[in-house]
C-alpha cells in the first residue's frame, strides 16, 4: 500500500531505513562474507578463549553433578526446584526471539526482520541447547531420564505418564527445538552456497557445498525454498507459542500457590518474548559495532525492538499486577500469604530487584531519544536479561519455599556449584554463538540483497 | 502375637554357640566377617608372643603409618563423611592391609568350631520369615519388656512388649534406637591393655593376683563402680561379691540417676521406697518441672495411662472423663506441650511453689511464702483443683528438683490421698539404692587417699559424665589403683583406666532387671556378641573367681535358686519366651511418715539460692539423654522436640531474655558462673521458654564417643559442681562475637519467621482445637467455619471403588506428646539413611515422619505449644501422582501412593506438589553401602534406596504384605490390628490407628467417626486418608478466664 492511497496518513515521525544507502547486491555479500573470511581481530579469540572456558567449566560441573548427586546444588526440601529450573525457563525464554522474529515477522512481511533473524534463531538453537541440559541434569538419575521421559516402545510396556506436564514439556521443547534447527538451516541454505562459491579453500568448499547441497540458486530452486520457508515458517508460528505455554503448564498445573494460575500460559509467552528481545539486544548490539555492521542493523531495528520489548514488558508487567490482584479477590489464604511473601518476605529483594528490571527499567522506551540511543538500549536489555531472571526466582523458589504447612517452610541458598552451571551454560552459549558468526554468515545475505536498490530496480514497473 | 515363639534355641547351648542357632552360624560365615573383626582378631595375633616372631614382616607392617591409621580408624567410612567415596588412597590402604591380613589369617590355626550342617529345619524358623523374641533393655538399671525382630539371626527392629506393663507393645525413641547401638562400628571390639590389645586370660592373671593381695585384708581396697542396679543376677553376684570380700565397697554413679526423689522420700520415709504413678487414676495432675511423659522410668506406659484419658469424643464414649494437666517447668518438654495449663517458671522458683502448693492443700506445718501474683494466682487455682480432686490427684516432681521438694511434694500427694491410688509405693526396685553422688564423690575420696587398690568401672563414664569439680580424671589419673573399664566404648574413662574390657550390648547379653514397678524382666541375645564382649554380671563373676562362667550361667544360676525343681528347664523357657517374670512388680506398700520430715524440708528449701538475673539449667538432652546415646545417628539426627535441633545442643534462652542479653539466635555466647566455670555454645531461640532462664543440655562435647558423637556440641558438664548438679541460679552471658550454622528441621532463628509461622498455622487452622466445653457444645468445632461446605468428592468421573482393603490413618493429636519415638521406629523399620549435621541444616533429613511444632499466642508469651505429627497422607486425589514423568508414584488399588523407587527418575515434581512436604529426596548417597555392620541392621524387607531417587512414607507397605499374604492363603480378610504400622507400634501414647476403612469394625473406622476427625488442608480436594482428631484441651475455667 503507497502513501500516495491514504494521503490521511501521517508521515511516521521517526522512521529510520532498515539498509543503509548506497549497498547493492556485491556491497552486501563482500560485507557480510568477510566476517567470516577475513581475519579475525585479537579480542574474538579472547572472549571465545573466555566463552570456551565457561562452557568447560560447565562439563566440569556436569561431571560433578553426575558422580556425585545433585546433592551439590542448593536444592532441598521443601524447594525442589532452584538455579536448575530458573535458568531452563530462563534460556527457553531468550530462546522465543528467533522463531518469532524469523516466522511471526515473515508471516506479517516485517521486512526489517531481515538482518536479524539468522542471528536471532542461531541465538534460539543455542539457548534451547543450554536450556534443554537443565532438565536433564537435575533429575536424580539423568541416565535414565535422558530416554525414560520418551515414549518409546519396550519390553516392559511402559509408557511414561502423559498427564505429566514434564511430559508435555520433552515434547513441547524437542519439537520446538527441531523446528528451530530445520527453519535455521533451510534459510542457511542459499548464504552457504554463496560461500561455497567465495571461498578460495578447497576444504572449506567441500564443507560449504555439502552443507549447501548441491543450491544453484535456479528459479526452481528459489520456488521450492520459499515455498519450504514459508511453510515451516507456518509451523514454526504455533509454537513459539505453545512452547512456553507448555512450560509455563509445569507451574500451572502445579497446586504450589503461586503457580496454579490461569494467567500464566499468555503471561510466560510475553515474558518469553520480552526476554528473547532483550538478549538479542544485548548480543546485537557488539557485534553490530565489532564487525561494521550498522549499514544492516540500521537504528529502524534497534528501535523496533525497542518498541516490542516496551510493549512485551508491558503485558508481563499486567501480569505481575493480575496476580496480584486475583490473589487478594480470590479470598484464598494461601495464595494471599504467597504474595505477602514474594513482596515482604525473606526474598523480597528478589521480588523488588524483579519490579526494578522488568517493570521500571523498561519505562524509558516510551521516549524516542531512549530508543535512539545505543548506550540506553543495551542497558535496558541488560536489565530485563536480569529481570527475567529474577523473575523465575520469584515464581519458584519463592512460591516453594513456604507452602502450605508452616513446618515445612524453609529456606533456599544456591551453592557455588549452581553457579558454576549457570554461568557454564552462558559460556557455553556465547562459545557457540562466536562460532557460529565465525564459520557461518551471521546476517542472511541473501535476504539483504533482496533489500538493496538493486533488486527494487529490477521489479516490473506494471507489478 | 502370633509371631511371638518359643525362645532362642540358645539354651540348649549355653551362650548361644554355633551349634543350634542356624542363624548364628549365617551371620558368623567368614564371607560376611567384617574387617573389624579381622583387624581384632589381628590385634590379638600381633599381640600374642609367638605370632611376633613368626610374623617379623607383619609387625613392620603394623608400625608403618598407613597401617597404624587403618588401625586406628577400622572403618573406611562414618556418619560424618556420609557424602564421601572411598577415595584411592583409602582404597590403596584398604587392599594393602586386606592383603597383609589375608597373610596373617591364612597362615595362623583357626580355633575349631564346630558347625552343624542345615540338616533339619530350625524350630519355627523359616528364610525370610522374621522372628520375634522377647527380651528386655535397661536404662539406668529400670528394663523395659520388649519383642525384637530377627531377620536370619540378625536383630533388626526393637518392639515393646505388648505383655510387659512398662511398654504394654509402645517404646519410647531411645529404645527404638538401640538397634543401632548393637550395630555401631566404633563400639569397642577388644580387651585392651594400656591402649594395646591384650586378653581376657592375661585380665584374669592379673586379677587373680590383686585379688589373692586384697583377700588378706578383706577387700579393703577392691571397689565396683556400676550404675543403678536392679538387676536380681547383679544383685545376687555383687552381694556374693561383698560377702567374700567384707571390706570392700560398691559405688554407683549414673548422670540420670533419681538422686532427688529417692534422697527426699528416704527423709520422708526414714527408708528408701519404690515409687510409681497410675495415670489411669489421676483426673488432676500437676507436673512441677518434670518431663514424665517422655523420660524416666515408666514414661512409655505412663504416657499410655495419660492418654487413655484423652481420647475424647469416640462413638462408643470409652473415656471416662477427660483428665487435666498442669505443667510448670523452666523450658519446653514434651510434656509440656500436652498441658492443660502450662507455666513458664524459674528453676529457683520452684521451692517457692512447691511450699505454697503445700500450704495450699493443706500440708501440716508448711506456710506459703510470699509469691508474685501470677505465681499465686496459679498456684491457688491448681491447689483447688488439686485438692477437689482428692484420691484423683497427683503431683509428680521432676528429677530436678532438690531432695526437700520431693519430701514436701511427698507431703502434698499424702494430702492429696494420692497413695494408694494415682501414687503406689513399694519397695525400691533397685538393689541397695543410694545417693549416686555421694557415692561417687566417697569413691574419688578414697582414691586420692590411695585406698582403693583394685577399681571396676563398669558401665559408667564418670570422667566424661560426673560434675567438673569433683575432677574425675585427675583423680583416676592419681590412682595407683589396678582400674578395669567395662564398657560399650572405648570411652573417655577407658582412657584412664589401664584395661578396658568391651562390653556386650544388651541384645548380645543373658540377663535380668526389674522394671519401673518392679516386674522382673529378662535379657536374652538375639546374636552373638559381635567383638566377643563380656557382661557386667560377667565382670563381677570374673572377681568373684569364675572368670569362665559366662552370662547365661551365671542368669540360670539365679533362677535356679529362685525356682528350683525339676520342672526348672520348662519354666525358665517359659520366662525366656515371656521376656518377664509373671507378676512379680512389687507390691504396692504404704510406708509411714516421719514426722519431722516436713519442717526439715521446708527448712532445707529456705536454705536454696534465690535466682540471679540468668540462671542457668542442666538438664539431660531428649535424645541422647546424659551423653550415653552420643554416638547413636538416629538419635543425633532426631529433631529434639520443641527446639527441633539436631546434631547438637545449644544455649537455650526466651526471645525476651536473647534481647534483654542483647544475643541473637546462633550467636555463640559465652557463660560463666560465679566460681568462673565457663561454657561456650551457640544460643538458641526458644519461644515457651521460661524468661531468665539458660537451659544447656547435657550428652554433647564428647571426645571419645566414637566418630559420629566426638566433637560435636559442648559438654555442659564443665560447668557442673556438686553443688550445682542441675544448673547454678547465677549465671552471665555474653556474646563472643561468632556465629555458629545449627541444624534445625523446622524453623528459623529470627522473630519474625516464628511469628510468621504460629500465625500462618493459625489462620490456615492446621491444628484444630477446642476446650472440652466447647467440644461438649459443639463436637463437630473441627469443620466449622472455613471448611465447612466443601464438597472435595466433587467429581465428574466415578471416583475408585476400593472393594477388598482401603488403608487409612487417623493421628489423634490429643494423644500425641511428641515424643518422636515414633520418627526412630520408622527410621529403624524403612531403613531411612542419616545425612548428617550439614545436610539436615541444608533441609535434606530424610525422616518419612516428622512431628511438626507449631506455637500458638506470641512468641513472647506462648500459650500453647503443639506437636503434629506429618506422614504421606496417601492422598485419593494425590498431586504428587499426576505431576510424575515417568509414573513412578502411583495409586494401589488398596488406596496407597505408592513409591516405584526403580522407576524414578529424580525430577522432583511430585515433592513441589506435595502440598505436605512429604516426600524426601536423596540428593546424594546417603545410605551407607559400605559399613558392614550396618549392612546387618537393615530391613530386608525394605529396599535400599540410593541416590537420585524419591522415597516416603509408604504406611510400612511391607508390613502390609506380610499380614495379607498369609491371609489371601486363608482366604480371609486380614483383621483389624493385625498390621500395625512402625509409627503406630512404636506409639506410646497410642496416638495412631491404622487400618482397613472398609471394615466396618476396624479401630480406625471408629477413630474417623469420631466428630473431632479433620483432614490436613482439606479444602485442596486431596482426600487424604491420613487424617487427624482435633485437639481438646480441658482447662481449669478459673485460670483460662
Amino acid at each position: 500500500m503507497s502513501v500516495a492511497e491514504s494521503p490521511r496518513l501521517p508521515a511516521p515521525l521517526y522512521d529510520p531505513p532498515v539498509i543503509a544507502p548506497g549497498h547493492s547486491s556485491a556491497s552486501v555479500g563482500d560485507k557480510i562474507s568477510s566476517v567470516v573470511f577475513g581475519k579475525m581481530p585479537l579480542w574474538f579469540y579472547v572472549a571465545m578463549a573466555i566463552s570456551f572456558g565457561g562452557a568447560m567449566m560447565l562439563l566440569t560441573a556436569l561431571t560433578k553433578l553426575v558422580f556425585t548427586g545433585i546433592g551439590i546444588w542448593g536444592n532441598n526440601n521443601p524447594v525442589g526446584w532452584g538455579f536448575d529450573i530458573i535458568n531452563f525457563v530462563w534460556w527457553i525464554g531468550i530462546g522465543h526471539a528467533g522463531t518469532l522474529i524469523s516466522a511471526i515477522l515473515l508471516l506479517l512481511r516485517q521486512e526489517w526482520r531481515t538482518s536479524i533473524n539468522r542471528f536471532a534463531e542461531a541465538m534460539t538453537l543455542f539457548a534451547v541447547a543450554c536450556a534443554l541440559l537443565f532438565p536433564l541434569f537435575h533429575t536424580g538419575r539423568p541416565w535414565l531420564a535422558v530416554y525414560w521421559l520418551l515414549p518409546y516402545p519396550n519390553t516392559m510396556a511402559i509408557w511414561p505418564n502423559f498427564r505429566s506436564p514434564l511430559i508435555w514439556d520433552v515434547f513441547a521443547v524437542s519439537t520446538y527445538g527441531s523446528v528451530s534447527l530445520v527453519f535455521w538451516f533451510i534459510g542457511l541454505v542459499p548464504d552457504l552456497a554463496t560461500f561455497r562459491d567465495r571461498t578460495k579453500k578447497l576444504w572449506q568448499k567441500k564443507i560449504y557445498g555439502a552443507l549447501a547441497m548441491g543450491w544453484r540458486g535456479s528459479a526452481r530452486h528459489w520456488h521450492n525454498y520459499e515455498s519450504a520457508y514459508l511453510l515451516l515458517a507456518g509451523l514454526s508460528t504455533p509454537l513459539v507459542l505453545s512452547v512456553h505455554s507448555v512450560v509455563s503448564f509445569d507451574f500451572a498445573s502445579g497446586q504450589v500457590p503461586g503457580w496454579h494460575a490461569t494467567i500464566f500460559p499468555p503471561y510466560f509467552v510475553a515474558g518469553a518474548v520480552f526476554a528473547g528481545f532483550a538478549m538479542v539486544l544485548t548480543l546485537m548490539i557488539p557485534l553490530r559495532k565489532a564487525f561494521g555492521l550498522e549499514d544492516f542493523i540500521t537504528m529502524k531495528h534497534m528501535d523496533n525492538m525497542g518498541k516490542v520489548m516496551l510493549v512485551t514488558g508491558l503485558i508481563v508487567g499486567y501480569g505481575y499486577i493480575v496476580e496480584i490482584f486475583t490473589a487478594w479477590y480470590s479470598g484464598n489464604i494461601y495464595e494471599w500469604y504467597m504474595i505477602r511473601n514474594r513482596i515482604f518476605g525473606p526474598y523480597k529483594i528478589i521480588w523488588m530487584s524483579l519490579i526494578l528490571c522488568n517493570v521500571l527499567a523498561i519505562q524509558p522506551l516510551w521516549f524516542r531519544k531512549a530508543r535512539k540511543s545505543i548506550a540506553a538500549l543495551w542497558i535496558i536489555s541488560m536489565f530485563v536479561n536480569f529481570g527475567m531472571w529474577f523473575e523465575r526466582f520469584v515464581i519458584i523458589p519463592t512460591s516453594l519455599h513456604r507452602d502450605f504447612l508452616p513446618g515445612s517452610w524453609g529456606m533456599y541458598y544456591p551453592t557455588r556449584w549452581d553457579f558454576a552451571t549457570f554461568f557454564g551454560t552462558i559460556g557455553l552459549f556465547m562459545a557457540l554463538m562466536f562460532l557460529f558468526v565465525r564459520v557461518f554468515p551471521a546476517i542472511a545475505m541473501f535476504e539483504m540483497k533482496g533489500l538493496t536498490p538493486d533488486a527494487k530496480v529490477k521489479e516490473p514497473a506494471h507489478g | 502375637m502370633t509371631d511371638l515363639l518359643m525362645p532362642h534355641p540358645a539354651p540348649a547351648t549355653p551362650g548361644g554357640s554355633t551349634t543350634t542357632g542356624d542363624c548364628h552360624v549365617e551371620w558368623k560365615k567368614p564371607s560376611a566377617a567384617p574387617v573389624s573383626v579381622n583387624l581384632a582378631a589381628a590385634r590379638e595375633r600381633l599381640q600374642s608372643r609367638g605370632g611376633a616372631t613368626y610374623w617379623r614382616s607383619l609387625e613392620e607392617l603394623a608400625e608403618t603409618p598407613e597401617f597404624g591409621e587403618l588401625l586406628d580408624r577400622e572403618f573406611p567410612r562414618f556418619a560424618s563423611e556420609w557424602p564421601d567415596g572411598v577415595s584411592r588412597r583409602n582404597f590403596l590402604q584398604l587392599a594393602a592391609a586386606s592383603l597383609g591380613l589375608a597373610g596373617l589369617t591364612a597362615c595362623t590355626r583357626q580355633p575349631i568350631e564346630k558347625i552343624v550342617p542345615y540338616v533339619r529345619q530350625a524350630e519355627e524358623f523359616l528364610p525370610g520369615k522374621p522372628i520375634l523374641f522377647a527380651t528386655s533393655m535397661a536404662l539406668s538399671g529400670v528394663a523395659t519388656g520388649l519383642l525384637i525382630e530377627s531377620h536370619n539371626g540378625r536383630p533388626t527392629k526393637v518392639e515393646g512388649n505388648p505383655e510387659h506393663p512398662a511398654s504394654l507393645g509402645a517404646t519410647d525413641a531411645v529404645t527404638q534406637a538401640s538397634v543401632l547401638g548393637l550395630y555401631d562400628p566404633d563400639r569397642s571390639q577388644a580387651i585392651s591393655q594400656l591402649g594395646k590389645a591384650a586378653t581376657w586370660t592375661t585380665l584374669n592373671q592379673q586379677l587373680t593376683s590383686a585379688l589373692t593381695a586384697q583377700s588378706a585384708f578383706g577387700g579393703a581396697g577392691l571397689r565396683l563402680l556400676t550404675g543403678p542396679v536392679t538387676s536380681p543376677t547383679e544383685a545376687r553376684l555383687i552381694a556374693a561379691l561383698l560377702e567374700s570380700y567384707p571390706q570392700a565397697r560398691w559405688h554407683r554413679w549414673d548422670p540420670l540417676a533419681r538422686d532427688g526423689a529417692t534422697k527426699g522420700l528416704t527423709e520422708a520415709f526414714g527408708a528408701p521406697v519404690g515409687m510409681r504413678f497410675d495415670l489411669a487414676k489421676a483426673d488432676v495432675v500437676l507436673a512441677l518441672e518434670s518431663d514424665f511423659l517422655t523420660a524416666g522410668p515408666g514414661s512409655v506406659r505412663y504416657a499410655r495411662d495419660f492418654a487413655d484419658r484423652r481420647k475424647v469424643g469416640h462413638p462408643e464414649g470409652a473415656a471416662a472423663t477427660m483428665n487435666r494437666l498442669y505443667v510448670a517447668e523452666s523450658s519446653p518438654t514434651a510434656t509440656g506441650t500436652v498441658a492443660d495449663h502450662r507455666f513458664r517458671i524459674r528453676p529457683s522458683q520452684l521451692g517457692g511453689i512447691v511450699q505454697a502448693l503445700a500450704a495450699a492443700v493443706g500440708v501440716a506445718g508448711v506456710a506459703a511464702p510470699p509469691l508474685d501474683t501470677a505465681s499465686a494466682k496459679w498456684v491457688a487455682a491448681t491447689a483447688r483443683d488439686l485438692a477437689a480432686h482428692r484420691g484423683a490427684a497427683l503431683v509428680v516432681a521432676g528429677e530436678t528438683l532438690p531432695a526437700a521438694a520431693h519430701t514436701l511434694v511427698a507431703a502434698i500427694n499424702e494430702a492429696l490421698g494420692a497413695s494408694g491410688g494415682t501414687l503406689l509405693y513399694s519397695a525400691p526396685i533397685e538393689a541397695d539404692p543410694v545417693d549416686n553422688l555421694t557415692s561417687l564423690v566417697a569413691l574419688l575420696d578414697e582414691m586420692k587417699a590411695g585406698k582403693v587398690d583394685l577399681l571396676l568401672v563398669s558401665g559408667v563414664n564418670p570422667v566424661y559424665d560426673a560434675p567438673a569439680d569433683l575432677e574425675v580424671a585427675a583423680v583416676f589419673q592419681g590412682s595407683s589403683a589396678l582400674r578395669i573399664h567395662h564398657g560399650l566404648h572405648d570411652d573417655e574413662t577407658a582412657a584412664y583406666c589401664q584395661w578396658h574390657v568391651p562390653a556386650t550390648h544388651y541384645l548380645e547379653s543373658w540377663g535380668d532387671a526389674r522394671a519401673y514397678d518392679g516386674t522382673v524382666s529378662l535379657v536374652q541375645p538375639l546374636i552373638e556378641p559381635l567383638y566377643g564382649g563380656k557382661t557386667t554380671g560377667e565382670m563381677v563373676g570374673a572377681l568373684l573367681g569364675r572368670p569362665t562362667d559366662d552370662a547365661y550361667t551365671l542368669l540360670r544360676e539365679t533362677w535356679e535358686g529362685q525356682m528350683g525343681g525339676e520342672t526348672f528347664e520348662s519354666a525358665f523357657r517359659k520366662l525366656l519366651h515371656d521376656g518377664m517374670v509373671p507378676a512379680s512388680a512389687l507390691a504396692p506398700s504404704q510406708p509411714a511418715w516421719v514426722g519431722a520430715s516436713v519442717s526439715a524440708a521446708v527448712q532445707a528449701l529456705a536454705g536454696e539460692p534465690a535466682g540471679g538475673e540468668l540462671e542457668l539449667a542442666l538438664r539431660p538432652d531428649p535424645s541422647v539423654l546424659d551423653g550415653r546415646f552420643a554416638n547413636n545417628g538416629w538419635l543425633q539426627e532426631l529433631p529434639k522436640p520443641i527446639t527441633k535441633l539436631t546434631w547438637e545442643n545449644a544455649i537455650l534462652l526466651s526471645p525476651r531474655t536473647a534481647e534483654k542479653l542483647g544475643v541473637k539466635g546462633n550467636d555463640v555466647a559465652e557463660l560463666t558462673s560465679p566460681d568462673g566455670r565457663k561454657l561456650t555454645g551457640p544460643v538458641w531461640l526458644l519461644p515457651g521458654q521460661a524468661d531468665g532462664v539458660a537451659t544447656v543440655h547435657l550428652g554433647y562435647g564428647r571426645t571419645r564417643a566414637g566418630k559420629v558423637a566426638n566433637g560435636i556440641g559442648f559438654s555442659a558438664y564443665a560447668a557442673q559442681t556438686l553443688a550445682s548438679r542441675y544448673g547454678l541460679p547465677s549465671v552471665t552471658l555474653a556474646a563472643t562475637g561468632d556465629s555458629a550454622e545449627l541444624a534445625t528441621t523446622q524453623g528459623h532463628q529470627s522473630i519474625d519467621w516464628m511469628r510468621e509461622e504460629s500465625e500462618q498455622a493459625t489462620e490456615r487452622a492446621i491444628v484444630r482445637q477446642a476446650t472440652l466445653s466447647e467440644f461438649e457444645q459443639d463436637p463437630h468445632f473441627a469443620h466449622a467455619g472455613a471448611h465447612e461446605g466443601i464438597d472435595v468428592n466433587a467429581s465428574f468421573n466415578p471416583g475408585f471403588e476400593y472393594k477388598g482393603y482401603s488403608w487409612g490413618m487417623v493421628i489423634d493429636l490429643n494423644a500425641c506428646n511428641g515424643c518422636n519415638a515414633c520418627v526412630v521406629a520408622c527410621q529403624s523399620e524403612n531403613n531411612i539413611p542419616v545425612v548428617g549435621k550439614e545436610q539436615v541444616a541444608r533441609g535434606r533429613e530424610m525422616h518419612w515422619i516428622r512431628v511438626d511444632r507449631y506455637y500458638q499466642g506470641d512468641v513472647d508469651e506462648p500459650s500453647a505449644i503443639v506437636s503434629q505429627p506429618i506422614v504421606c497422607m496417601q492422598c485419593e486425589q494425590a498431586p504428587c501422582e499426576v505431576v510424575c514423568p515417568v509414573a513412578a508414584t502411583v495409586h494401589s488399588t488398596e488406596g496407597l501412593n505408592d513409591m516405584v523407587y526403580n522407576r524414578c527418575v529424580g525430577t522432583r515434581y511430585c515433592a513441589n506438589n506435595c502440598p505436605y512436604k512429604v516426600r524426601r529426596f536423596n540428593f546424594l548417597l546417603y545410605q551407607d553401602w559400605e559399613t558392614e555392620q550396618f549392612k546387618l541392621q537393615r530391613n530386608p524387607d525394605v529396599t535400599v534406596r540410593s541416590r537420585g531417587v524419591m522415597e516416603k512414607c509408604t504406611y510400612c507397605v511391607q508390613r502390609i504384605n506380610r499380614a495379607r499374604i498369609p491371609a489371601d492363603r486363608d482366604q480371609r480378610q486380614v483383621a483389624d490390628g493385625e498390621i500395625q504400622t512402625a509409627c503406630q507400634q512404636a506409639c506410646p501414647p497410642q496416638a495412631i490407628s491404622f487400618g482397613n476403612i472398609n471394615d466396618p469394625a476396624a479401630k480406625v473406622v471408629a477413630d474417623k467417626k469420631n466428630p473431632r476427625n479433620y483432614s490436613l488442608l482439606e479444602e485442596l480436594g486431596t482426600r487424604p486418608r491420613t487424617t487427624y482428631l482435633a485437639m481438646v484441651k480441658n482447662p481449669n475455667p478459673e485460670l483460662s478466664a
